[in-house]
């Protein structure tokens, strides 16, 4: 999984890409980026993994310096 | 689990919210210091003449001018004694250096707190970069 900054997100989310945030859902509750989804790192799985769009770019992100 | 392209954006939504872009969730649709922060603070360039510095911002009604680079870059600030005054220095010298700065995504509250406690009636308002967003006002703000 490659690493990218702010504007290379922004760049992949005008292309389409999907946003997951990885944080607990109170912290997603709390704040989150616009348009993202929440799946926790640890329920991430093929089932919560449906919801996403295999076709399009997925940026994963949680708080900082995790 | 079949993707093909997955990234990981490193520094994540507190960098994320330091650049005030869009956010969501229950703190997001409360006011931060990026919201109420005015961006028609006067501003000037190290190199500009001071005298002229003076006039421009005495006519704009504010009592403060931020100095920038051309990058808008913060580089310090000429308060209400440097504007008010008419002793002919340099920008350079009449400002006072490092003035403290606050990223857009703090919230409302936070800040004015910070400025109570540190006796302050405005706080500037920058990118994680040092670039100037705008300036915020326990007297006036934008919003107001």
């Amino acid at each position: 999984m490659r690493s990218i900054r702010r504007d290379e997100v922004r760049q992949l989310l005008k292309e389409g890409a999907q946003l997951v945030e990885v944080l607990p859902h109170e912290e997603y509750e709390e704040e989150h980026i616009a348009g993202a989804i929440n799946i926790r790192l640890k329920e991430l799985n093929r089932k919560t993994a449906m919801q996403l769009d295999r076709s399009r770019p997925v940026i994963v992100y949680c708080d900082d310096y995790q | 689990m079949g993707f093909e392209q997955v990234y990981e954006y490193e520094d994540g939504k507190r960098d994320w919210g330091s650049f005030g872009l869009p956010r969501e969730g229950r703190l997001a649709e409360q006011p931060s210091g990026g919201d109420v922060a005015r961006a028609d603070v006067p501003t000037c360039l190290l190199s500009d003449d001071l005298s002229e510095v003076r006039r421009r911002v005495r006519e704009s009604g504010w009592e403060t001018c931020i100095v920038v680079n051309e990058d808008r870059v913060v580089l310090g600030r000429l308060g209400r004694k440097a504007i008010g005054s008419d002793d002919g220095e340099s920008v350079e010298e009449a400002m006072t250096e490092g003035p403290s700065t606050v990223r857009p995504s703090i919230g409302l509250e936070a800040l004015l707190k910070r400025m109570q406690s540190n006796n302050l009636s405005s706080w500037l308002v920058t990118t994680p970069m040092g670039s100037l967003s705008g300036s915020c006002s326990a007297a006036r703000p934008r919003s107001a």
